[in-house]
C-alpha cells in the first residue's frame, strides 16, 4: 500500500508548549519525518522598546522573557550595563545577587523538570516541583515585593536590601527544594517506564551542541564541560565550591540527570552565599550613574533632586560610546546582552541573546526518526520559554 | 548637591579603556593571515573586536573557526545594529559573537552592509547554529543571508511588509497590526 506523509499541526496550544508555540509535523506513520517550528505568536518587541527607555527601564521588560527565572534575566542585564559603564557594584549586592540568582535557578528547574515529567505523565513529579516552587516564590515575594516580575536590580545595585530574615528564608527554601528534589528523583531516576521514553530520546552529539550554539544544561549533558559561572566568573562565582555537572549520552535522560544535579550544586552555592553575607550598602557609590535609596528621596531635598536628575526624560545616566557583549549562565544557558551606546540616555540598540531560542533551533535535527509521543520529551528536555523565544 | 551636576560632564568624556588602542593577539593574527588592510579594530568594551569586510566572509570566519590558534569553535550570536542615526557611512552592521573553547577568549566581529545593497554571505555552513539567527536579522533588518539554506521570516508573519528593528521604522508599526487576518 502507498505511504504518504501526513501534517500534523502540534499547537500553538499544546499543553506541553507551555505558551504559544506551533510545530508543523510531518508524520511518516507515527514516525516524525520533519518538524517546521514557526515562532512569534508572542513577539514582544523587547528589543525595540528598549530603544525608547532608558537603561533603568528595561529591567522590567527582562522579566517577561524568561519568566521562571526573572532574576536571572534581571541580573544579566544589568551586569552587562554595568560593564558599559564600569561601575564596580558592592561585595553585599554581588552576594544578594548570587544567592537570588542560584534560588531563581532551582525554582527554573523545579518547574522545568516538573513539567517534562508532567508531559510525559508522571503528574506527582510535577506536584512536588510545584509546591516547592512556591516556598521558592514567597521568598522572591519577601525579597522583591512581586512573585513573578521581580524587576529586582538596578544600574550599579538593587531596589533595596534584603528583609531582616533573608538567610534563613533561604536556607529553609533551599531545604524544601532539596527535599523535593529527592522526591522526584525516588519517583523517577530508576522508574522503568520514565527511562523507556528517555533515554536515547533526542541525542545531541558533542560536536553538534558545539556546532548548534547549545547552552546551559543541554550543552553539558552532552559532554561539554562548559559553564560561564566556572570559565569566565563574574559576582565572584570563583569564590564558590560547586561543580558542574556533565552527561555523557547527551539524550532527554542526561538532561534532566544534569538538572537534577545543578539544583544540588545551586543549593551548595546559596548556602554558601548566605552563610557570611557581607555588610554595607547595596547601591555603588558612583553619583550620576546609581539610583538613590527610595527611603532617603522622601526624606532629604537633595536625594529627592538627584532622583529626578535620573530618572525624567531628558536626564538619566549616561555611559560612554560603545558596545559591549556581556553573558551570564542562566538556567537555559548563556544569556548574553548586546548594547551599543550612543552616549545618551536610551540605548541605541539592545540585543539579547536568548538560551531557548539557540537551543529549540535544534529542535528539528533532534526528533527526526523519533515517535510522535518523543515529541514532547525532548520539547520539555530543551525548556523552551516561549517568552524567551519571541521577545 | 552642586557637585553632582559638574561632575557629570567628566563622566561623559571618560575614557573606559575600549580595546581601540592596541590590537589584541586575535587581531594579530588575522592580519598575519589576511594582510594588514583586512581589518581595523572595534570598540567593543571588555573583548577584542574587528570590522571586518564583507567580500570575503566566509573565508574569513572559517579561518576563525579552524586556526588552532584561534578555534572559535562556538558562534554565540549573530545580529544587527541600524547606525542611521549614528555617525557612520554605512547604514548597518551585522554583529558576530564568538567564543572558543580552547582559549576560554570572546571576540566580536562587525560587518558593515550598505543600504542599498543588503546582503551577506551567510555562516551556516560554518556553524549551523547561525541558522535562525540570521533568519531573524533577515526578519528584523531585511539584510538578505546569501547562501542561507531557509531563509524565512521567523517572528514576524510571513506576509508582514516591513523590518521593525530598523530606525525608520516606528514604536507603534505602520497598522500592520490593523489589516491582520485571524
Amino acid at each position: 500500500m502507498p505511504s504518504e506523509h501526513m501534517i500534523l499541526n502540534f499547537g500553538p496550544q499544546h499543553p506541553a508548549t507551555h505558551g504559544t508555540l506551533h510545530m508543523v509535523l510531518e508524520l511518516d506513520g507515527e514516525m516524525v519525518a520533519g518538524a517546521t517550528p514557526h515562532l512569534g505568536y508572542l513577539h514582544t518587541g523587547f528589543e525595540k522598546l528598549g530603544e525608547y527607555r532608558s537603561y533603568n527601564q528595561f529591567v522590567t521588560l527582562t522579566d517577561r522573557m524568561n519568566y521562571l527565572s526573572p532574576l536571572c534575566n534581571n541580573i544579566g542585564y544589568t551586569h552587562a550595563v554595568e560593564k558599559l559603564m564600569d561601575i564596580e557594584i558592592t561585595p553585599r549586592c554581588r552576594e544578594i545577587r548570587v544567592a537570588l540568582a542560584e534560588l531563581s535557578r532551582l525554582a527554573d528547574h523545579l518547574l522545568c523538570v516538573g513539567t517534562a515529567a508532567l508531559d510525559i505523565g508522571a503528574f506527582t513529579a510535577f506536584l512536588y516541583g510545584f509546591r516547592a516552587r512556591e516556598v521558592l516564590y514567597d521568598l522572591f515575594e519577601a525579597v522583591c515585593g512581586t512573585r513573578l516580575t521581580t524587576s529586582y536590580t538596578r544600574v550599579g545595585g538593587l531596589l533595596r536590601d534584603v528583609p531582616e530574615n533573608f538567610a534563613e528564608m533561604a536556607r529553609e527554601s533551599v531545604e524544601e527544594t532539596l527535599r523535593a528534589t529527592s522526591e522526584i528523583d525516588r519517583l523517577l531516576t530508576h522508574n522503568r517506564i520514565w527511562r523507556d521514553r528517555t533515554e536515547g530520546v533526542g541525542v545531541l552529539s558533542a560536536e553538534d551542541a558545539v556546532a548548534w550554539g547549545a547552552t546551559g544544561p543541554v550543552l553539558r549533558a552532552s559532554g561539554v564541560d562548559w559553564d560561564i559561572r566556572k570559565n569566565e566568573p563574574y559576582l565572584g562565582y570563583e569564590a564558590y565550591d560547586f561543580d558542574i555537572p556533565i552527561g555523557r549520552n547527551g539524550d532527554v535522560y542526561d538532561r534532566y540527570l544534569v538538572r537534577m544535579e545543578e539544583i544540588r550544586q545551586s543549593a551548595k552555592i546559596v548556602r554558601q552565599s548566605v552563610e557570611d553575607l557581607p555588610s554595607g550598602p547595596v547601591n555603588a557609590d558612583e553619583e550620576h550613574a546609581v539610583l538613590p535609596e527610595k527611603s532617603e528621596v522622601y526624606e532629604s531635598m537633595e536625594s529627592l533632586i538627584y532622583h529626578f536628575k535620573m530618572t525624567m526624560e531628558g536626564h538619566g545616566p549616561t555611559p560612554p560610546v560603545g558596545e559591549v557583549y556581556a553573558a551570564t549562565e542562566a538556567p537555559n544557558g548563556e544569556l548574553g546582552f548586546f548594547i551599543v551606546s550612543d552616549g545618551s540616555r536610551e540605548p541605541y540598540r539592545i540585543r539579547v541573546r536568548p538560551p531557548s531560542f539557540v537551543n529549540f533551533s535544534m529542535f528539528p535535527m533532534l526528533i527526526r526518526g523519533h515517535m510522535l509521543s518523543d515529541v514532547v520529551a525532548i520539547l520539555g528536555s530543551l525548556n523552551v520559554i516561549a517568552g524567551e523565544l519571541d521577545r | 548637591m552642586g557637585s553632582a551636576m559638574e561632575n557629570q560632564e567628566d563622566r561623559e568624556t571618560e575614557d573606559v579603556g575600549g580595546p581601540e588602542s592596541e590590537p589584541g593577539p586575535v587581531t594579530t593574527r588575522i592580519r598575519a593571515r589576511f594582510g594588514d588592510a583586512s581589518v581595523s579594530t572595534g570598540n567593543a568594551v571588555g573583548c577584542e573586536s574587528v570590522i571586518a569586510e564583507r567580500d570575503a566572509l566566509l573565508p574569513f570566519m572559517t579561518f576563525l573557526r579552524d586556526d588552532p590558534k584561534l578555534s572559535f569553535g562556538y558562534l554565540v550570536d549573530v545580529t544587527a545594529v541600524d547606525r542611521l542615526r549614528l555617525d557612520e557611512e554605512i547604514r548597518f552592521a551585522v554583529v558576530y559573537q564568538l567564543y572558543s573553547y580552547k582559549h576560554n577568549r570572546r571576540f566580536s566581529v562587525s560587518v558593515p552592509v550598505p543600504e542599498a545593497d543588503p546582503r551577506i554571505g551567510s555562516v551556516v555552513s560554518v556553524w549551523p547554529g547561525a541558522n535562525w539567527l540570521e533568519r531573524e536579522v533577515y526578519d528584523m533588518y531585511g539584510i538578505v543571508f546569501e547562501g542561507h539554506p531557509d531563509l524565512r521570516r521567523i517572528l514576524m508573519p510571513d506576509d508582514f511588509g516591513s523590518y521593525p528593528l530598523r530606525k525608520d521604522y516606528p514604536l507603534h508599526g505602520k497598522g500592520e497590526r490593523d489589516n491582520f487576518v485571524f
